[in-house]
């Protein structure tokens, strides 16, 4: 039996329509799209507001605060690279912007999640190049 | 106004094996499936005129439009591959009831089929995604957000944190879908279980247990929707549809906008109803769509027969049980039947409607009401059969 290195979370990929919110998140910024007809904040990334039907949009900072909508705690691994995670927390939060993204709540046991916990966004490197927004309980 | 109501039944039914059958492909199954409803129905393959496909998740053997060359159906006035996930079941017997009054076919076939278990292993790798994402859709798997239970997961932890909902409620949804699958010979899950057999199952991902969840099967169901003239003349009691309508909500991941806990049913519900000319109270059988225990819950208090939030109360009683005051899934749904989409509750409201239940066959039976659900609590249908035609 060979000596298997320990396998690596999938990082995200950015393409040309998701680019600048990761790389936003490597800068430490939470950037989502906004309509520039409407006003309307949209998640995730795509080239035409669902309330309007503008394509003007412009990439914008979020404050990155919110409220937990939902979480889960995952017991089935589903990828190896989670085997040592184990129950790991997912979780919907929604931003004070008014949109819902999927993400991890850090720097809180799994015990301490509720439904309604006010949150704020922290940035972990993935790569050079690539960061992923999470969320820690809001202090204060 | 013109109504389809009364107007088309359902004709023919014809169930394949399902579950862990192996060495066949989806087009297999679905010939499988049509050649057991023709004969089923009294039919010859030339009195098919209409072919209505859905396929499942599974990509071993995929249905396609090449099923008909497969039969060697080729003549038809009706042909087409629909896809509204899980709530097709509905949408293929509305479209071919409204096919056969028009005047446009006569006995349309409707199918689903899938085998996502191609060899014997673990059922969590049989729907998994061959190529990685990419862009936004490559967050997912970053963060560890995996499979469809994930999704309808969080669905039910937020009921669970607006209303108050337990494992306890989803628990005994579970334990009466099970009680149904017992006395149903076609069920894949037919050992009883308890409560506490529901928490001591392993947790996939919580708030959901191993019997939240709904099974893999492969397998094929296919009905024949014929007009209501032409059924009275067939071989089998003729399952009128009375009503049919359907509804849906798309996640805009906006605030305020809640699909998950409040589904597009009451859409449906509103059309198929107002068809049929039914209050809910009339009702005598559910077969309500259950890839989870909670969609059975949350569906519950969407058509009404509770209050919103009260659905984990309002089935923690055992109504749902055989011999409880609303018998619902009563061949064990697809948490312990079979996993054939909305052909499960489909085929089971057929079999309700037609009085063909055998141990587990309701003594009133007048109004069937059948749901089809999919997406993540995004897709719905809704389908009153009956033994009656008006
Ligand atoms: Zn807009």
């Amino acid at each position: 039996m060979t000596t298997q290195t320990e396998p690596a979370r999938p990082a995200p990929v950015p393409d040309e329509v998701s680019a600048p919110y990761f790389e936003g998140a490597r800068d430490g910024k939470l950037m989502l799209m906004r309509c520039l007809a409407c006003g309307a904040w949209r998640f995730p990334a795509r080239d035409r507001c669902d309330r309007c039907w503008s394509t003007e949009t412009e990439w914008a900072q979020a404050s990155g605060e919110g409220t937990l909508f939902s979480f889960v705690l995952m017991h089935q691994v589903y990828h190896p690279a989670f085997a040592r995670e184990v129950p790991y927390n997912v979780a919907v939060v929604e931003l004070a912007e008014g949109i819902r993204l999927t993400t991890n709540i850090v720097d809180c046991p799994n015990e301490a999640i509720h439904i309604g916990m006010p949150v704020q966004a922290v940035f972990e490197p993935v790569s050079d190049t690539v960061a992923l927004p999470k969320f820690r309980p809001a202090r204060g | 106004m013109t109504t389809l109501k009364g107007k088309a039944a359902i004709t023919g039914l014809g169930i394949t094996p399902m579950g862990k059958i192996f060495g066949h492909d989806a087009m297999y199954f679905a010939g499988e499936a049509i050649r057991l409803a023709v004969e089923d129905a009294g039919l010859t393959k030339a009195d098919i005129d209409g072919l209505l496909i859905n396929n499942g998740v599974g990509t071993a053997g995929a249905l396609s439009l090449g099923l008909a060359p497969y039969l060697g159906f080729d003549a038809l006035r009706v042909l087409n591959h629909m896809n509204a996930a899980g709530s097709t079941a509905a949408q293929m017997v509305m479209y071919a009831s409204m096919c056969i009054e028009l005047g446009m076919a006569s006995n349309v076939v409707c199918v689903f089929a899938d085998a996502p278990l191609q060899t014997p292993g673990p059922s969590a790798a049989a729907y998994a995604r061959p190529t990685p994402p990419r862009g936004m859709a490559s967050l997912a798997p970053a963060y560890g957000l995996y499979s469809v239970n994930a999704q309808y997961a969080l669905a039910a932890q937020r009921h669970m944190a607006l209303y108050g909902t337990t494992n306890d409620h989803l628990g005994e949804i579970a334990v009466s879908t099970r009680m149904w699958a017992e006395r149903n010979p076609r069920a894949q899950m037919r050992s009883p279980i308890t409560l506490e057999d529901y928490h001591n199952s392993r947790w996939i991902m919580e708030p959901f247990h191993l019997l939240d969840c709904c099974l893999v099967s492969n397998g094929a169901v296919a009905v024949i929707v014929s007009s209501a003239s032409r059924a009275r003349d067939l071989r089998q009691p003729p399952a009128y549809v009375l009503g049919i309508g359907q509804g849906h909500h798309a996640t805009t991941n906006r605030g305020g906008w809640e699909p998950e806990t409040h589904t597009a049913a009451t859409i449906a519900k509103d059309t198929a109803f107002r068809m049929a000319g039914v209050e809910l109270a009339d009702i005598d059988v559910l077969e309500l769509y259950d890839c989870y225990t909670y969609t059975v819950l949350v569906t519950l208090e969407d058509y009404g027969f509770c209050a919103k939030g009260e659905g984990g109360p309002f089935v923690s009683d055992g109504k749902l049980r055989p011999g409880g005051a609303l018998p619902t899934n009563t061949g064990g749904g697809e948490l312990s039947g079979y996993y054939m989409w909305g052909m499960t509750p489909l085929s089971e409201g057929i079999i309700q409607a037609r009085g063909q239940g055998g141990d587990r066959q309701v003594e009133k039976h007048d109004l069937v009401m059948v749901t089809g659900n999919g997406g993540i609590l995004n897709y719905h249908g809704c389908m009153i059969l009956s033994p009656n035609a008006s």
